[in-house]
């Protein structure tokens, strides 16, 4: 179907099922209950997941198949926000041509940062990209200040021109009408569960450039960039110039970005410089890296728990750890709400970091390797290539550095 | 003239920083060849060195004196430091007055320990990995260090002041034969400047003229030829990376006075300084000296109401876009080496 094995449909329509189902499935404990709180079946925090999980695709796409490392990628994210709001202020809320002047915006920006940057690789590469990002968002807080009204954000005003505006069309983003921030809510039992436009506007976006990085993936333009990561040089001798198969993917990560970018910006019509900082540029890293580089859903899973953890995480606090261990006794109850105190609440930056550089080390594929590892242990897959592994090659050897 | 003069000793206190950043962050480069995005956070540590110092130092008991009257009338509590207690009024207040200078000391063992440390307990299992896994690995442990001593101090800059000899101004237009009141600069500036060139220098005398410099030195040029004459290469690549912490910790100490220290100040300089390295050349120590205080200059000249008014927004971006230009036209960096990281 599509041009997808079967295998790869199947997956596709799984992934489909899920994202569709995300506002039945983050809700799994009923309302009222204790555990209520884990609940990540609110709206905003959907399309979150939904948006930076574009962010991420579009990075995986960069960074997984091609090995360059951009940290640079929140430039983009900001052009695509800038953009769809000004499309709001002179035509109207529509989402639409903002999505759209987006994603060229920012491919444009793209063509160019990548031109000049892809002259080098490695860590050079790296600080290129940052000193483009960073160059952006010092400008957009400057100088840029009547196209990005600096500090306090872009926003529609009341004096704007809006031209496409008739009476009666909503004000706050829609598309065609549909309004972003309308839901409906369903009460099932004790569950209530939110069906957002917004949440399925993003939704669909995201299967959309989900199926179109799985055709990357397995399209032989993606295993062309597979081979510049393995190794340029034999490329090169092969004949082929790598220089535009990565500008390619790397003009393409950064439409997704702006893409994301621009949803933000669809989700709430508001944008901020702080969106071009480095900052942000290394969360879509960490995302990436902390569900899987180079895996198809990674990305995706990384942002989700990134994001699920910076909003649920973020608002345990110590009576919340109280009534969870008050079945302990009195000092060891204390004594563990005093251990956990430092990682949760506005500490939860301190779990993403330690949680990061755990997966740097031990599980430089993922929460997807991860995952894999565990399923082959439970499978007994493991012992029987390791068995295979140990009869082929001749065992490891210490050697001088 | 003398607004040349003023933009180039604005230029110099900054340019120090990122000169003894980059100097350490290219020791542990061309030593170990990582690149180690945790060394701002290094930097930040140094400046909460002088911090925690300050808060050892102040550490007081309260008594109540009867002699004195509150508004109240109740007896007026007063806080007395136990340091002024022990050591008599004179010279109690004077060790707290000079809490900055004295947190160098405090801060040369605990910046080598904690560099020992991450060099055995971290860094060490990268040496083999790819270049983008010492980066991010580094990096997360940039973003916890960040976190802890924001659990432990809090989000907000602490003022960490100078001793009193050095608050105010030095006119330092009249010392070279200009009219008063031309070129005022700030005493910690000078200090800092002076401060950093001694260290600097510091670290180019230990690597040239002693033994132990000299086999790094060698272990620079070609590791394995110096392992195989029976050296522990290993063992004083670990002693540099602990230099490297320490001398960003020392920049970090010193930088106090000038910017009260908040927990994120370590990316912030961070991000400029792998500019610097890198604009530098990687691998090469006077380059990155050299790279460190041009692009300090360079900033403070951009930051002129003459160059602004002509190119509007230039100070922000001048060190991006004079990166940006050198590693299109001089891939290597200003003074790097053949061979060193050039893919």
């Amino acid at each position: 179907m599509l041009g997808l094995s079967k295998k790869d449909t199947t997956f596709l329509l799984v992934v489909i099922f899920l994202t569709l189902a995300t506002p039945i499935l983050l809700q799994p404990f009923p309302e009222n209950s204790a555990l209520a709180q884990f609940n990540a079946g609110y709206p905003d925090l959907m399309q979150r997941f939904a948006i930076f999980g574009i962010f991420a695709i579009g990075f995986n796409i960069l960074f997984g198949l091609t090995g360059y490392l951009s940290f640079g990628h929140a430039a983009f994210l900001g052009v695509g926000s800038y953009s769809v709001v000004w499309m709001y202020k002179l035509l109207n809320y529509n989402v639409l041509p903002g999505l759209v002047l987006a994603i060229v915006m920012s491919g444009l920006f793209a063509l160019f940062i990548g031109y000049i940057s892809l002259r080098r690789s490695g860590i050079y590469f790296s600080i290129l990209t940052l000193a483009f990002a960073q160059m952006s968002f010092n400008l957009a807080y400057s100088v840029l200040t009547p196209l990005t009204n600096g500090e306090t954000g872009l926003q529609v005003y009341n004096n704007d021109p809006q031209v496409l505006m008739s009476e009666g069309s909503p004000t706050s983003p829609h598309f065609f009408g549909i309004v972003m921030n309308e839901a409906t809510k369903v009460d099932v039992g004790g569950w209530q569960f939110t069906f957002s436009n917004g949440y399925y506007f993003c939704a669909i976006i995201a299967i959309i450039v989900f199926y179109l990085s799985l055709r990357i993936f397995r399209s032989p333009f993606g295993i062309m960039l597979r081979a510049i990561k393995t190794n340029q040089t034999r490329m090169n001798y092969t004949g082929l110039n790598p220089r535009p198969y990565t500008l390619a993917a790397f003009v393409i990560s950064g439409m997704y970005a702006g893409l994301a970018g621009g949803l933000l910006a669809a989700m709430d019509p508001l944008a901020g410089a702080e969106r071009m900082q480095w900052t942000a540029s290394g969360e879509v890293v960490l995302m990436t890296i902390l569900g899987g580089a180079g895996t198809l859903m990674g990305p995706v899973l990384g942002a989700g728990f990134i994001k699920y953890f910076e909003n649920i995480f973020s608002k345990i606090n110590d009576s919340i750890l109280h009534s969870w261990f008050s079945a302990l006794p009195d000092g060891l109850e204390d004594f563990v709400v005093f251990v956990f105190h430092p990682f949760i609440g506005k500490g939860w930056h301190l779990t993403l970091g330690l949680l990061f550089m755990l997966v740097v080390i031990f599980l430089p594929g993922g929460l997807i390797e991860g995952g894999n590892r565990i399923w082959n242990v439970i499978s007994g897959k493991n012992r029987k290539k390791k068995r295979d592994e140990a009869a082929h090659h001749p065992k490891p050897t210490s050697h001088v550095n | 003239m003398d607004a040349i003069i003023l933009q180039v000793l604005n230029g110099l206190d900054k340019g120090s920083a990122y000169a003894l950043i980059a100097l350490g962050l290219t020791l542990i480069f061309g030593t170990l060849g990582v690149v180690n995005f945790a060394h701002g956070a290094l930097f930040m540590l140094g400046s909460f060195c002088a911090v925690t110092l300050q808060k050892l130092l102040s550490l007081s008991f309260t008594v109540e004196d009867p002699t004195q009257k509150d508004f109240l009338g109740n007896p007026l509590k007063v806080d007395t430091p136990y340091i002024v207690s022990w050591f008599g009024d004179a010279t109690g207040n004077a060790i707290l007055n000079w809490s900055v200078p004295l947190a160098i000391l405090f801060a040369i063992p605990v910046m080598l320990l904690v560099g020992y440390v991450m060099e055995r307990g971290l860094i060490k299992h990268f040496y083999k990995r790819p270049h983008a896994d010492q980066i991010l690995v580094t990096f997360g442990l940039a973003i916890v260090i960040q976190e802890i001593v924001k659990y432990f101090y809090g989000a907000n800059p602490i003022p960490t002041p100078a001793p009193d000899v050095f608050r105010g101004s030095v006119d330092f237009g009249v010392m070279i034969g200009f009219a008063q009141n031309e070129i005022i600069y700030p005493y910690w500036r000078l200090v800092y400047f002076l401060f950093s060139a001694v260290i600097i220098g510091a670290v180019f005398a230990f690597l040239r003229f002693t033994t132990f410099g000299m086999v790094v030195r060698a272990g620079m040029a070609d590791r394995e030829t110096v392992g195989l004459l029976g050296i522990n290469i290993d063992k004083r690549f670990t002693i540099m990376f602990g230099i490297a912490a320490a001398v960003a910790g020392l920049a970090g100490v010193m930088y106090a006075p000038i910017n009260s220290p908040n927990y994120h100040m370590g990316m912030d300089f961070l991000v400029l300084s792998f500019v610097v390295v890198v604009v530098g050349g990687m691998g090469s120590l006077p380059g990155a000296v050299l790279a460190g205080f041009l692009l300090g200059i360079l900033e403070s000249f951009a930051s002129m109401n003459e160059v602004k008014s002509i190119i509007p927004g230039i100070d922000q971006i001048i060190i991006y876009l004079v990166a940006i230009i050198i590693l299109l036209t001089r891939p290597r960096g200003l003074m790097g080496r053949k061979g060193v990281m050039e893919e």
